[in-house]
């Protein structure tokens, strides 16, 4: 983290002694927690994607073996167009949606709008995938009349490997995105009511406001939600394992890259290439996150 | 059959757990350091042909799926003092793998595995042996007398070099279904030949269209269909070896066969338990290849068919074919964990839940593998008449099943999940589908380390 500190630094040096020993026992609990759940096992999966199985050494040899599996390939690139998708709904429709929230004057309908995007957040995540596989369902759902006149007549034509992307970010988006509008209205909440007035009296309509104004200012926010949604996504497995489950396997076997991990270490017995694996999954965000930190000034002091 | 090397095998596991105890140690530091020496191979005897731990009194750990479970139930109300502890398990049912995975864990923290677990796969005996969790159950565990009264060739999938490590508790031949009412009302007979059965779907098609004479829907439509037809897609040759041809004509035939029929709609490709099926197709069949355990499952559980309705025929044969073959849909396994402390308690579980009356002829929905307790059985169902006529078919096809079609540690019901059926339903055909899902089989055998010949 950078701070500049020259000034601010020295203002609050003087009141920080109490307030950073207690601030010291917060973070040494997260700490804690942080290296024995994250850090120590980081370690252990880097020792094993560059070991076999007996524990001696083999380099760079676990990351070929898993990248010539005929899946690997394929599942890069489901992820892939599954986080172009999904990344690109959540920045446009969380943001749309969160700045007409904000706009409407009365406080009870903007209240309930509010309270409906949250509650699919707060089904647990495989839970919300199985209500999803009983919508996608035409003989079930109870939207069935509505997938018919899409031309989809039984749950086999919904399922097809062309659709799945577009049905794992409507999941995806219909259990996550309520969150994130929550978070990004509070964020709007939080622009000085000074800013917005000076726009108004400047003469800037509501688009101009939030394209020149409002925008903006969430940048931070926005930046925030996409790095923690790539680094989500990248790890995409509840919505492809459940509907592998509950298609009997006709879609979503080996769909992603964490599905085909998982495989690699309880399927066919080899964990040091599911670690491998992984270990590039970590790679690929952390620099994504690297990526969008730098070019935002994410970490920079306002 | 399945045939493995087991010394390298051993020896990879023994190196794997050692690295996993290390590793498992580092990671578990702040919790615990004393677990790890737990584990270790310490008070270990080398009986009945494996290595066993130190025998103990206490509970039996047993794991189920939910059809078994009436099964570890009855054992408990007959043996009121063993203490049974019965957790009930997906089964590893549709590959679900999930047994593979729990067994993974326990050899990693080097407790917690159950001591006899039910299996709805065959193909369990590929990987339990290797990961060093099924106990040989030949080599002093079970009598030969026993093991002998199951029906030729039904614990061949438990058989890894010679060494049987799992008991077969039901045979899954596929026979072929039928409504027999409705085969009479229509004025039809039951085909005997698939020539047969082909004009008998055209004539179904063209005089009372929307009846089905079978469903090809399933993931393991191909287990129905291509293994009866000696279909050469699956033949496990040798330890980690497996010959695949899918395009040859015992397959391109009975494809062709099925695209006819799937063409004018007499036969269904929903699948017998997709909700669609129950929905639409539930009263339309009239007749239905597949195994053993769809009288039960299917007819009886799932569509509600009324008793005296469902009779059982032989399945068809290619004309002019001398040896009558039939396929073969799971048909589950039992399984002793060699880290069992209470192995004369499992044994006995085994031995009961596989081959007594009291279970497999009264209880058990599925044919049993035990050829005394199905002759029982097939007594048993006589009496209960929910079947139209007798059910002697069953008995000949239990010992028809083609051999040529082997069981490997890849499972052949995801791959034609995966790759054929979702090209059925857009349309496209059982034979324009045959490379692609050669393709697929090859690809899938090779990623398990299968040497694959084509």
């Amino acid at each position: 983290m950078t701070l500049d500190s020259s000034t601010v630094g020295s203002r609050r040096r003087r009141s920080g002694a109490r307030g950073s020993r207690a601030g010291l026992a917060f973070v040494a609990g997260y700490a804690l927690l942080l290296v024995a759940f994250g850090v120590l096992p980081t370690g252990y999966a880097i020792y094993f994607a560059f070991t076999d199985a007996g524990g001696s050494f083999t380099g760079l040899a676990n990351f070929v073996s898993t990248a010539q599996d005929f899946r690997f390939v394929d599942a890069i690139g489901h992820v892939a167009l599954y986080l172009l998708f999904w990344l690109v709904s959540l920045v446009v429709f969380v943001v749309g949606l969160a700045l007409l929230l904000h706009r409407l004057s009365s406080g009870s309908i903007s209240r309930t709008l509010r309270f409906l995007y949250y509650i699919p957040g707060a089904l647990a995540g495989a839970a919300s995938v199985l209500v999803w596989l009983f919508m996608l369902d035409p003989t079930v759902s109870p939207v069935g009349s509505l997938l018919g006149m899409l031309g989809f007549d039984t749950f086999g034509e919904v399922i097809a490997p062309g659709n799945l992307p577009v049905l794992f970010t409507a999941i995806a988006f219909w259990t996550g995105a309520g969150g994130w509008i929550v978070v990004m209205y509070g964020a709007l909440n939080n622009i000085p009511h000074d800013v917005l007035e000076a726009a108004r009296i400047d003469g800037a309509g509501a688009w101009q406001t939030a394209w020149h104004v409002q925008i903006p200012m969430l940048r931070k926010w926005i930046v925030y939600m996409v790095i923690l949604a790539f680094a989500g996504g990248a790890q995409l497995f509840v919505e492809p394992q459940l509907l592998s489950l509950a298609s009997v396997g006709v879609a979503g076997r080996d769909y992603s890259l964490n599905q085909l991990t998982y495989d690699f270490a309880f399927q066919m017995n080899n964990v040091n290439g599911a670690a491998a694996v992984s270990m590039e999954l970590l790679v690929v965000s952390v620099t994504a996150a690297g990526f969008f930190v730098a070019r935002s000034g994410f970490f920079d002091a306002d | 059959m399945t045939v493995n090397k087991p010394p390298a095998g051993r020896e990879a596991v023994s190196g794997k757990r050692r690295a996993v105890l290390l590793a498992a140690c580092a990671a578990t530091l702040v919790m615990t350091v004393a677990a790890c020496s737990s584990g270790g191979s310490s008070g270990k005897t080398t009986k009945d042909g494996f290595a066993q731990a130190a025998q103990s009194d206490g509970t039996l750990t047993v794991w189920v799926d939910a059809t078994r479970v009436a099964a570890a139930k009855q054992y408990q109300a007959l043996h009121p003092e063993v203490k049974l502890d019965i957790v009930s398990y997906d089964g590893d049912a549709n590959g679900s793998n999930y047994l593979q995975t729990k067994v993974q864990l326990f050899n990693r923290t080097g407790k917690g595995w159950p001591d006899v677990v039910f299996s709805s796969q065959n193909n369990e005996a590929t990987w339990a042996v290797d990961a060093g969790f099924a106990a040989p159950l030949d080599k002093g565990l079970i009598p030969a007398d026993t093991l002998k009264g199951f029906a030729k060739g039904a614990n061949d999938v438990c058989t890894v070099n010679g060494t049987v490590y799992c008991l077969r508790n039901d045979l899954s031949q596929t026979v072929l279904w039928y409504n027999a009412p409705l085969m009479q009302q229509f004025g039809y007979t039951v085909p005997k030949t698939w020539e047969e059965y082909r004009t008998l779907g055209e004539k179904v098609a063209a005089e009372h269209p929307g009846y089905l004479v079978g469903d090809a829907g399933d993931s393991f439509a191909p287990e129905i269909y291509l293994w009866a037809s000696k279909c050469g897609a699956n033949h496990i040759t040798g330890p980690k070896a497996v010959s695949v041809n899918t395009t040859g004509e015992d397959c391109t035939r009975m494809a062709t066969l099925l695209d006819g029929l799937i063409k004018n709609k007499s036969m269904s490709i929903s699948g017998v338990f997709s909700t669609d099926f129950a929905k639409n197709e539930a009263d339309k069949v009239l007749l239905m290849p597949g195994p053993a355990w769809f009288g039960g499952a299917v007819f009886r559980d799932t569509l509600k068919v009324p008793e005296k309705t469902i009779g059982v025929a032989p399945m068809p044969q290619w004309q002019g074919d001398a040896e009558p073959a039939t396929g073969n849909v799971g048909g589950g396994t039992w399984l002793v964990s060699q880290h069992s402390t209470h192995l004369r308690a499992a044994t006995d579980f085994l031995t009961w839940v596989t081959t007594d009356n009291a279970y497999q002829a009264q209880k058990s929905p599925g044919f049993p593998a035990y050829a005394p307790a199905a002759e029982e059985w097939l007594k048993a169902q006589a009496a209960a008449g929910y079947y139209a006529g007798d059910l002697g078919a069953l008995k000949d096809a239990s010992s028809q099943v083609w051999s040529g079609w082997g069981s490997g540690q890849f499972s052949q019901e995801a791959v034609w999940a995966a790759t054929v059926k979702p090209g059925l339903t857009q349309g496209q055909t059982v034979t324009s589908l045959l490379p692609a899902w050669q393709d697929s089989i090859v690809k899938h055998a090779q990623s398990f380390g299968y040497k694959v010949s084509q």
